[in-house]
């Protein structure tokens, strides 16, 4: 049955009609574009449309959690009870530091009183589960289970039991993205713990690598070095492990050395993440104290003269420093 | 009438099904084999019936792929506008090549998909991607004689057009 060649099934079917509309679509796809990048509404737009998306990412993790359960499942016995065993050993390991951590949390704490700070050692944390999705372009990104609704807000540290994983960047309504901190786009203050360097750990470009690219050419970095959060920014908190530097080399200009770390965190692997809920303190100094005088009542009253005026101007070491 | 109600599901069911393989994630050793899902989808359609794909369509399931993906509002419909716009275009020859020529056509669209991505995220101020990055449209050619007949045949079994 050969269709007839006519206007509707032509073997080249290239109308003026088609091409404009082509050229119409891509002019829309590239002001949304623009708009979007200029904008950043996009997230409204997904928080509007969440639930459509979040019912997607929840089926789209169903496979990887298939898979982890199913490892779990047929996993031999001995390397479960070789598992078991050494766990076992890392708590027992982990408790005797605890315990000689509480100790020092206690001195610590004692010390900060007297330096008369709010702060204390405890976190307020949250515990989220990661969802295996894949956010195509973005690789450094994950999504966690938790959402605005658990009072999750953009912009709370993420962390695993080894380190700091990265920041939370948008909220849906029971999901949220994170952004790691080995996104080429994330930059981190850290301080190397040796030598009390501040410097800025970015996200390297190729895979999961931090890079420090400015360092001094006269500092004192070593091949092995930890790094922590240095609390600046006030972004994350102080003392955090962020990765342990794994090269040293000199910047292509010469004038800088450029270090490479690996992250502290499980950053492939972590499946449950904790959220820390306590920001540390905002950006810039402290609020300045209000000024405080005498109490009005000792202020002259405005009829009487005072002796005030008087007084400094008949002292002849009035300008002299005491 | 029962029967269009199902084809038209089915037809809808396979675009969903399209963007869910894409968010589904992989090793991280298989990460690059990734194909473009949707777009393989959409060609499909595109050769198969092309009353029911339009640029439009292609818009539409760009801009949920976009939203569903996180990434910039518009790249995924700009991309696969183009590309079903082609696969429209050139359909009468594509759907009466030979499979490993029309495997070869998918290679050429998917290729184009990417430097069309190139393009955009270049523009938008993103780094170049690592050589990797390349492999998937061929993976894409590659897996096309066996999703085109699958599709056929599950449409065969299902007697939808």
């Amino acid at each position: 049955m050969a269709r007839a060649r006519d206007e509707s099934s032509p073997l080249f079917a290239g109308n003026a009609a088609g091409t404009l509309r082509l050229i119409l679509y891509l002019a829309l796809a590239m002001v949304l574009m623009v708009l979007d990048q200029r904008n950043g509404w996009l997230w409204r737009v997904r928080y509007a449309a969440s639930a459509v998306i979040e019912p997607m990412y929840r089926l789209a993790g169903l496979p990887s959690a298939g898979i982890r359960t199913l490892t779990v499942a047929f996993a031999d016995r001995q390397r479960l009870t070789g598992q078991n065993q050494r766990l076992r050993e890392d708590l027992l390991l982990a408790n005797a530091k605890l315990n000689r951590m509480a100790a020092v949390a206690e001195q610590n704490q004692r010390l900060k009183q007297l330096l008369d700070t709010q702060h204390s050692l405890d976190l307020n944390v949250q515990l989220a589960r990661v969802i295996g999705v894949d956010l195509g372009a973005y690789r450094y990104r994950l999504t966690l289970d938790v959402g605005a609704r658990d009072g999750v807000k953009p912009g709370q540290p993420v962390i695993d039991a080894h380190g700091v994983m990265g920041q939370v960047k948008d909220v849906l309504p029971t999901t949220s993205v994170v952004m790691l901190v080995t996104d080429p786009e994330h930059a981190l203050p850290v301080v190397i713990e040796r030598s009390g360097l501040r410097t800025i750990a970015y996200g390297s470009r190729d895979g999961d690598q931090l890079t420090l690219p400015n360092i001094p050419r006269a500092a004192d970095v070593r091949v092995g070095d930890h790094l922590l959060t240095s609390g600046l920014g006030g972004r994350f908190p102080p003392g955090f492990p962020v990765g342990d530097v794994t090269a040293v080399t000199p910047s292509a200009t010469g004038m800088f050395l450029v270090a490479q770390a690996r992250p502290a965190a499980d950053i492939n692997r972590s499946e449950d993440v904790l959220l820390l809920h306590d920001q540390a303190e905002p950006d810039g100094p402290p609020a300045l104290p209000t000024p405080v005088g005498p109490p009005r009542d000792l202020a002259p009253a405005p009829g009487t003269p005072s002796a005030m005026p008087a007084r400094v101007v008949g002292t002849p070491a009035a300008g002299v420093p005491r | 009438m029962n029967r269009q109600r199902l084809s038209t599901w089915w037809f809808i069911g396979t675009l969903a099904f399209a963007l869910l393989l894409m968010l589904v994630p992989l090793p991280g050793v298989l990460e690059p084999f990734k194909p473009y899902w949707p777009a393989l989808f959409l060609l499909y359609w595109s050769l198969e019936s092309e009353d029911r794909v339009s640029l439009g369509l292609a818009f539409g399931v760009g801009l949920v792929a976009d939203l569903l993906n996180g990434v910039v509002l518009g790249e995924q419909a700009l991309r696969l506008c183009a590309l079903v716009f082609i696969a429209l275009r050139f359909r009468s020859r594509l759907r009466f090549f030979p499979m490993w020529q029309q495997a070869l056509a998918v290679l050429t669209l998917l290729l184009n998909d990417r430097v069309l991505l190139l393009i955009v995220r270049v523009l938008a101020g993103a780094s170049l991607p690592p050589a990797s990055w390349w492999i998937a449209p061929f993976v894409g050619a590659a897996l096309w004689p066996f999703l085109f007949l699958l599709l056929d045949d599950l449409r065969a079994r299902l007697r939808i057009q």
